[in-house]
């Protein structure tokens, strides 16, 4: 039964998206290259929204990336005992709190900011990234620890015998070993925060902002133009236009998450 | 390159710091705002039914309650299919078609939330709409449905683990004594592994509590409590968004902090519940 609802589902979107892919839907009447370039702006294209979403991605996983490592690498090579037990609870408070908790969080922080010492701050989209980042954190944490963990153990201990120092074993010997893991962590984190919709809506999502100006500036994205279309279409084109944004969105997604999924199977047969 | 060890140290130390901080900041931002409400004498008016924000009735219990019907009705969907799919999958269906289904199932786990919601719209909420008199098609039972087939992958896939764990164990003993596949898997198999399993059903719930865009999408948002099936409901999560969304006055903002460290604290219990149980039997299962 669930399989008949999934392949319903899946089949609806081919179905209903497939009719509208096409240059049309993502620049509308505006011509491509010049859309693309940011020259023309696009009015009924969905362009504006997927530069967005990618924007937006691409500052989450920049700033999530050095301290997921970081505290990834903590917990599997440094920390023993009730600090372990601790940081690991804490990462898993991370991973469960609600995100539309993590969008009023940024919400809150920019209510504080406007009291205390900057009065014109408002929604953008580094608070976006950055909350986005605070949201994905806890799935790269646990990806690189489950990496290095895997790494058996006699592996792990040459560098030490060797006579290497911490760092030296970091990089030269535990990186290059777990990296295909740690990578196949990163593109789900990718793919959760592309699909995340509740921490932008706080966070400074416009519906009609076009092309992201700047760090601080309001976007458009692609996830957001979905709930968008569905509450407040007008007409059948634009119907049509959420049913080819799904279908994107549904790609790019389902790309990332079977490419996680690839890179992680291949982990499996290299150490079993 | 050559740190110094104590430099490669401390830079470690700082990025699980920095981590440990976020959890810290988020819970302190949320507390920092919903302070007011709570210590002052105002959180009575909080927990009434009335949420009437021009006449300064700022009553959350609509929400909380809304929340739990949906969520119960939730894993009323997801917990028996979950229970399902795992026995199909660990052993009663078709070697083949089991590993079909894992895969299917894991690939659930990647569709985005927006498009089951954005499907269902136009596709669920208009068969109920004409199939039931009475009703606009936005009410508890499709935001319950469409949310159960959202939760049912987490806890397939972390059951299905902690299945497996157990399964490795005592499948050469249930063979020794003679018991068929469905036999062991029953009666063995499923009891041994419920501290896994109740961890998935709660990981579940947590889901389903801290979704935002099915409620929001397909639930109907009306502030009330529901008589049937067929009414519109609003969810916590739902309240936060479309509370900040429509820039009220700062009164109104209160207490949707005060949603937030709701939602925040049940999020903490059920994980310290998970962590518990976990610890006091083994470690069974360690993902998350």
């Amino acid at each position: 039964m669930t399989t008949t609802v999934v392949c319903g589902l899946l089949g609806f979107i081919a179905w209903q998206g497939g009719a509208v892919l096409g240059p049309a839907l993502f620049f509308g009447d505006a011509p491509a290259w010049a859309a693309i370039s940011g020259q023309v702006p696009v009015w009924d294209g969905i362009w504006p929204a997927c530069a967005g979403t990618l924007v937006l991605v691409l500052l989450a996983a920049a700033l999530a990336l050095p301290f997921g490592l970081g505290c990834g690498l903590y917990l599997a090579v440094l920390a023993k005992g009730r600090k372990k037990a601790f940081c690991s609870l804490c990462i898993n408070q991370l991973a469960s709190t609600p995100s539309i908790v993590m969008g009023l969080f940024g919400f809150a922080m920019i209510l504080f900011l406007r009291r205390t010492f900057l009065p014109g701050a408002n929604t953008c989209l580094l608070l976006a990234g950055v909350c986005l980042a605070v949201l994905i954190l806890p799935y790269i944490v646990r990806a690189t620890q489950n990496a290095v963990e895997a790494i058996p153990l006699t592996q792990r201990l040459i560098g030490p015998s060797l006579g290497l120092t911490l760092w030296q074993n970091i990089v030269h010997c535990i990186l290059p070993q777990a990296s295909r893991g740690i990578l196949g962590g990163v593109i789900l984190a990718v793919g959760r925060a592309a699909e995340d919709t509740a921490v932008i809506l706080l966070t400074g999502v416009v519906a009609n902002a076009g092309l992201p100006r700047g760090v601080l500036g309001p976007f458009e994205a692609l996830p957001f133009t979905i709930y968008y279309l569905a509450a407040e279409y007008r007409n059948q084109s634009e119907l049509e236009i959420g049913f080819g944004a799904c279908l994107v969105l549904l790609a790019l997604t389902a790309s990332l998450f079977v490419s996680a999924r690839w890179i992680q199977r291949k982990i499996e047969n290299t150490w079993s | 390159m050559h740190f110094s060890e104590t430099f490669s140290r401390m830079l470690l130390y700082t990025a699980a710091i920095v981590s440990m901080a976020c959890v810290m900041a988020v819970f302190a931002f949320l507390v920092y705002f919903a302070w007011p409400v709570l210590a002052g004498g105002e959180w009575k008016d909080l927990l009434s039914l009335n949420w009437r924000p021009f006449q300064a009735h700022y009553g959350i219990l609509p929400m909380i309650l809304g929340s739990m019907y949906l969520t119960v009705l939730a894993m009323l969907v997801a917990c028996p299919l979950a229970a399902g799919v795992c026995l199909f999958c660990s052993g009663l269906g078709p070697g083949p078609a089991a590993g079909a289904v894992k895969a299917l199932v894991r690939f659930m786990s990647g569709i985005p939330t927006v498009v089951y919601g954005f499907v269902a719209a136009f596709t669920l909420v208009p068969f109920l709409r004409s199939h039931f008199s009475g009703s606009t098609g936005y009410c508890l039972l499709a935001a319950g449905l469409i949310l159960g087939f959202l939760i049912l992958p987490t806890i397939v896939l972390i059951g299905l683990s902690a299945l497996e764990r157990v399964d490795q164990e005592l499948s050469l003993t249930c063979s020794a004594l003679g018991l068929s596949r469905v036999q062991s898997l029953i009666h063995v198999i499923f009891p041994a592994a419920w501290p896994g399993l109740l961890a998935a059903v709660l990981l579940g719930f947590a889901r389903a509590v801290g979704d935002t865009l099915i409620a929001l999408m397909l639930a109907g948002n009306a502030p009330q409590l529901p008589g049937s099936l067929f009414d519109s409901i609003r969810t916590l999560t739902a309240h936060i968004a479309l509370v900040v969304a429509t820039d009220s006055q700062s009164q109104a903002y209160r207490s949707v902090f005060a949603a937030g460290c709701l939602l925040f604290f049940i999020a903490a219990a059920v994980n310290i519940t998970v962590f518990r149980v976990r610890q006091k039997f083994g470690g069974l299962s360690r993902d998350g």
